[in-house]
């Protein structure tokens, strides 16, 4: 699956975008309408991983760097959120600024240290400092240590004379749904800037695109910091929705989770990220009304897709759009 | 009284190093050989300690059972190499990982599916008490048990890997295995029997610390994460490596789990010492990885050339 030459990677035929976003937008009001409410959380549960499988999808894609520690971000963001509201700070935009700054610093830090090594190396340090935090989160017994941390209230937004409470569902979507829109929107105009070029350039070859002098590790650094502050969104995003944050969000399976919503929707697109979070998370539900045992089944399907799509969901429909043309 | 602690938890960690360096052996050479990434290595932990935990209370024999357990485990392991992973060994480390992800979901179900969560598992009767080892320190029979056994396995993988035709082949295919290949090493063959080995020594280990820890569904997850501690630290491919490795790590996780308990106890309050001593503990194994890659970006004992 080792993502091809530069590919254009902008959002291309501008309707399906357009589309997609007006049934996004249109989506609760039909649910509604069908009396199928319970199924809004899912839908902001689906959302708030597309944030955070797109963020993992620019370090792990577009710079081509198999980071198996994003969750460190995503449980990060999740713990600072809900540590001020537990400490009785509800403002959204203080949660929002602290989430950036601790989780860009972590990633920073991390960043600096884990890129310094390759391959196989940098796969097991992101690991290693992912599970540094995990354990740190356990022993904190302060903030629920091993049992989690439950929150009673959630961000408040002040616009002016109005109050956006995301303890409200339908708040809390919108809100998700215009940071991924937006993060979308980023990743589509990155790929074909000149900065995003560079970044594929190094990540199809290093060596050359420092000879041709790119700032190669100042250039990883940047998009590692930039995931990672995302990632942290994506996790207090994700702590508004539940309620709820435990140690198990700085977990390793959640890496490997967010790596598998990657890796199904779509390597080194602008659209694996919410492909691969939306199939996944709607297949578990799917198969988890059905059976018992929705976690055997949602293996075989995933490895099927191993075995059988290599390129991921927007692979397949690339690839019949492809050869739908003349 | 602090010198019977000490050595009691040094023997504690000597015996988790070796359980450790049980899983590691498989997987480096696995990662090393092949260039693969098998996250479903601690899986096959999983799947021989219920399979223990089931026999031994079938045939009303440990000894039977561990056995039993051990083959089945081996097949089972060369089954799945042969049937699924050998596929795997071109694929890039994406595709691998999500598809021993996968392997993971479908094992820890599977298995709950046919034992059910959690199946117990008891040391045997004759072994359940302690044993004298030196005055004052009373150590479990059954934890030397496992110590013994630990050291056995490690001294015949040692000549196996040393000593006989196939052990070179396999060295050979870990320092270069373009090389190897060149040269008439029928690789894929070898290595499903490489993998039946794997599979039995992490059956040995999940079997021996059933017991001690518990025999459940996710049990393989977090001990897989710290066999990749290990054989990072040893160096990828070296069996060498994932023995020192293992013990290093097995000795800072144990004793910094109980020891450093009681040393923050003297300049900290006890509920701190008590919070912070295992929270230090576990991390610090990692902090000793990443000094170790700081260091030696290979590891302690290269393998590849």
């Amino acid at each position: 699956m080792a993502p091809g030459p530069a590919k254009p990677l902008g959002l291309r035929g501008g309707l399906l975008p357009l589309c997609a976003i007006a049934a996004a937008i249109a989506l609760p009001f039909v649910l509604r309408a069908f009396g199928l409410d319970f199924y809004l959380s899912l839908a902001s549960r689906i959302v708030v991983y597309a944030i955070a499988a797109t963020s993992l999808n620019l370090v792990l894609g577009h710079a081509g760097l198999v980071s198996f520690g994003h969750a460190a971000f995503f449980g990060l963001g999740a713990y600072v959120t809900a540590i001020m509201i537990s400490e009785g700070v509800q403002s959204g935009p203080l949660h929002l600024v602290a989430t950036i700054a601790v989780t860009a610093l972590a990633a920073f830090v991390i960043g600096a240290i884990s890129l310094r090594t390759r391959g196989v190396y940098f796969i097991m340090i992101t690991l290693a400092f992912a599970q540094m935090l995990f354990y740190l989160a356990n022993s904190v017994k302060g903030y629920g240590g091993d049992e989690g941390l439950n929150i009673r209230a959630r961000s408040l937004f002040s616009l002016g004379a109005y109050l956006l409470d995301l303890k409200n569902p339908l708040a809390l979507y919108y809100v998700a749904l215009a940071v991924l829109a937006l993060a979308l929107l980023a990743l589509a105009r990155f790929a074909p800037s000149r900065f995003g070029r560079a970044v594929l350039a190094l990540r199809d070859d290093d060596v050359r695109a420092e000879a041709l002098g790119f700032p190669t590790y100042r250039y990883k650094l940047v998009v590692f910091v930039v995931a990672g502050a995302l990632g942290g969104i994506a996790g207090a995003l994700s702590v508004n929705l539940q309620g709820y944050v435990s140690p198990n969000a700085l977990h390793w399976t959640q890496s490997g989770t967010l790596m598998v919503m990657v890796i199904l929707g779509g390597v080194a697109t602008v659209w694996g990220g919410l492909a691969g979070a939306a199939a996944l998370l709607l297949l578990q539900e799917v198969l988890a009304s059905t059976t018992e045992h929705h976690e055997f089944w949602t293996g075989w399907v995933l490895l099927a897709v191993v075995l059988f799509a290599r390129q991921g969901i927007v692979g397949l429909w690339t690839r019949r759009r492809a050869s739908a043309l003349p | 009284m602090a010198g019977v602690l000490v050595l009691e938890q040094s023997l504690n960690g000597l015996q988790f190093g070796l359980m450790l360096f049980l899983l590691a052996a498989g997987l480096t050479l696995v990662f090393g050989v092949m260039d693969m990434i098998n996250l479903a290595h601690g899986s096959l932990y999983m799947v021989g300690a219920f399979l223990a935990a089931w026999l031994v209370a079938l045939t009303g024999s440990f000894l039977l059972g561990v056995v039993g357990a051990v083959a089945l485990t081996a097949v089972f392991g060369m089954a799945l190499e042969a049937g699924l992973l050998r596929t795997l060994y071109a694929r890039d480390h994406l595709s691998q990982v999500l598809a021993t992800f996968a392997l993971i979901l479908i094992l820890n179900d599977g298995v709950k599916m046919i034992f059910g969560n959690d199946l117990p598992l008891s040391a045997p009767a004759a072994l359940a008490g302690p044993v004298e080892l030196l005055p004052g320190l009373q150590y479990p029979a059954y934890r030397l048990l496992i110590l013994a056994v630990g050291v056995a396995l490690a001294v015949v993988l040692w000549l196996l890997v040393q000593k006989t035709r196939m052990g070179a082949l396999v060295r050979a295919g870990a320092s270069n295995r373009e090389m190897a290949t060149a040269m008439g090493t029928d690789i894929p063959r070898l290595f499903t029997i490489v993998f039946g080995i794997g599979a039995a020594l992490c059956a040995v280990a999940g079997a021996l610390l059933g017991p001690l820890l518990a025999v459940q569904v996710g049990m393989g997850e977090n001990i897989l994460i710290l066999a990749f501690v290990v054989i990072v630290i040893g160096g990828i491919g070296s069996i060498r490596g994932a023995l020192v490795g293992a013990i290093l790590v097995g000795a800072i996780d144990t004793l910094g789990r109980t020891l450093l308990q009681h040393v923050l106890r003297e300049f900290l309050p006890p509920q701190w010492a008590s919070a912070a001593g295992p929270a230090i503990a576990s991390i610090a194994v990692y902090v000793f990885m990443a000094i170790v890659l700081a260091i030696k970006p290979q590891g302690l004992f290269p393998a590849r050339t």
